[in-house]
């Protein structure tokens, strides 16, 4: 079975960014970029599922800039086999980037496809759901527990209420929550030999994908600041601010 | 123009998020059509028929829709779309689930968690775990949108008397199904829509000490939540988690205990009208969004905080 990992290259996720003065977006300048942490979990799934022999290649993919090579190079690292750049806009929306990797699934024959469940940058929650619904797969999203068996993948989902396990046919989507495993660190002997690992660029256009979007950002603002109020000496004092200044109890 | 709202339910009774929604749908201007898909939910067609400001309810009644498996339900969204210049659900996880799935049947974009509608076609919505909000517009012919529901009102759920329509459509994939699921059940109020929410971080120390915060919860009516270092700490179940990633909540009042206030919470809970917090770090960086900090171990804070309320 092959595994695609699809990654994002996002700001570090303890970087706070501000908006621009022209609004035009966020300042990007010298931030220090980093694997989506969400794609971090889910390139460490699928290298456990080759170590439990359930996968014969992991293949992690990214989107974007050629930047976005140094977080192919970490998930290689971590124990991908391979890596495939698709060279594009870093702010490529969520339906293409599904439609580039839905060419990309059908080329490499992938059985499990995992992808982050959201960037923490965008935050649109988007490219699992959509990728399985063009490649006609069923997903299993927010994964928080994944057992393959049998052609099918049992995925446990963390939802509003608690959680939910649905049983997928593969092939199939799973895009991963907080819980579902805590990432390894790459060692450094690793990090040396994911500079030998095979890493295949191309272009939307060698894989007959139109990026264009419907969706265009008009402007981006800070949002209302919310100042910090004041400091409370007692229980007491916090009770009669909250009954009578607040008026909240 | 008409707008489809997806409603939010479980078979038995139609969720608030939908009211939400359905605010966001009157904002945007149209006609307003609610679809209920379930299993053994007339009840819900009913309940959103009597909606205000709903003018008709589609009801897709089949056991294959039972447990909204986004497979089955996106394939019956996208068919029936066609004619709708808008489909809404709320950003919850069964929203979030599905509405991506329609807008790629469709080939359109979809527009997550807005918290604001400037026009038709301009939305607001929070990017960067809400460090900054973008406008957007869509050129698209049908707008996929999924709506956070602390942008916007609950619509009255009475007033209304739209017609149910049976939808006879019935979109079986056959490629995944439902096992089993471990849904929480707690006498408290819902953590996304009660007036007043009180949440425990790293701080708590284990799940033991969330205790603590119960009896202040019972006094005020308040629905527990919990901080992400929390519930990665196991002291707490996830479905209690306020933050970027998990609830996003907006109370009358919030209370942060033993939470120091990490960009992907402040993200969750920033928008409450009133935050307290109670930490024994005066620096922490929950001091600086909070109105009233007490600078306390909340060993001692809470306890005599439930004795005094």
């Amino acid at each position: 079975m092959k595994i695609l990992v699809a990654i994002k290259r996002v700001v570090d996720a303890n970087v706070k960014v501000r908006v621009k003065a022209d609004n035009s977006g966020v300042d990007l300048t010298n931030a220090k970029m980093a694997v989506n942490p969400f794609c971090e979990i889910a390139i460490e799934e699928a290298i456990r599922l080759k170590e439990k022999g359930l996968a014969d290649e992991v293949i992690a993919v990214s989107i974007g800039e050629k930047a976005c090579q140094e977080q192919i190079r970490t998930a290689l690292a971590l124990g991908a086999d391979r890596g495939i750049h698709v060279e594009a806009a870093a702010d490529l929306q969520p339906l293409p980037v599904a439609r580039l990797l839905h060419k990309l699934v059908e080329k490499e024959g992938a059985s499990l496809v995992i992808l982050g469940k959201q960037s923490i940058d965008s935050d649109n929650n988007q490219v699992g759901q959509m990728l399985a619904a063009l490649a006609g797969m069923p997903q299993g999203t927010f994964a928080c527990k994944v057992d393959i068996a049998d052609g099918r993948a049992l995925v446990t989902r963390e939802v509003d209420g608690g959680e939910q396990t649905v049983s997928l046919k593969l092939p199939a989507v799973i895009t991963t929550d907080l819980r579902l495993n805590e990432p390894r660190y790459a060692s450094l002997p690793n990090i040396m030999k994911a500079k030998k690992k095979q890493l295949d660029t191309l272009t939307p256009a060698d894989l007959g994908v139109d990026v264009s979007s419907g969706l265009k950002t008009l402007s981006v603002e800070p949002p209302p600041s919310r100042s910090a109020g004041i400091k409370v000496a007692s229980v007491d004092e916090l009770i009669s601010k909250l009954k009578t200044e607040a008026k909240v109890i | 123009m008409s707008i489809l709202v997806i409603a939010e339910h479980d078979n038995v009774a139609l969720r608030p998020a939908t009211l939400n929604a359905v605010s966001a749908a009157k904002a945007m201007g149209g006609d307003i059509v609610i679809l209920v898909a379930g299993a053994n939910c007339a009840a819900v067609a009913s309940a959103a028929a009597a909606v205000s400001g709903v003018s008709k309810v589609l009801l897709a009644d089949n056991a294959v829709y039972a447990n909204q498996l986004p497979e089955d339900i996106s394939a019956l969204i996208a068919e029936i779309a066609a004619g709708y210049s808008h489909v809404l659900a709320p950003a919850t996880t069964t929203g979030k689930n599905f509405m991506p799935r329609v807008a790629a049947l469709l080939g359109v974009a979809q527009i997550s968690d807005i918290i604001a509608v400037k026009s038709a076609d301009t939305f607001v919505r929070p990017i960067y775990a809400g460090n900054a909000l973008a406008t957007v517009q869509s050129s698209d012919a049908i707008k996929v949108v999924t709506v956070r529901t602390t942008g916007f009102e609950e619509a009255a759920n009475e007033g209304g008397s739209a017609v149910v329509e049976a939808l006879a459509v019935v979109k079986n994939q056959n490629i995944a199904e439902f096992v089993s699921q471990q849904l929480t059940v707690s006498e408290r109020p819902e953590l996304t829509g009660a007036s007043i929410v009180i949440s425990g971080g790293r701080g708590m120390q284990n799940g033991d000490n969330f205790v603590l915060l119960e009896k202040v919860a019972d006094k005020l009516g308040a629905a527990i939540g919990a901080s992400r270092a929390a519930v990665d700490a196991g002291f707490v179940p996830n479905d209690m988690q306020v933050g970027q990633t998990g609830k996003i909540v907006a109370p009358d009042l919030y209370i942060a205990v033993g939470i120091s206030g990490a960009i992907q919470h402040l993200a969750g809970m920033k928008d409450s009208k009133v935050i307290v917090a109670i930490n024994k770090d005066e620096e922490a960086p929950i001091f600086q969004v909070a109105d009233y900090g007490l600078v306390a171990d909340l060993f001692q804070a809470v306890p005599e905080l439930a004795d005094k309320l």
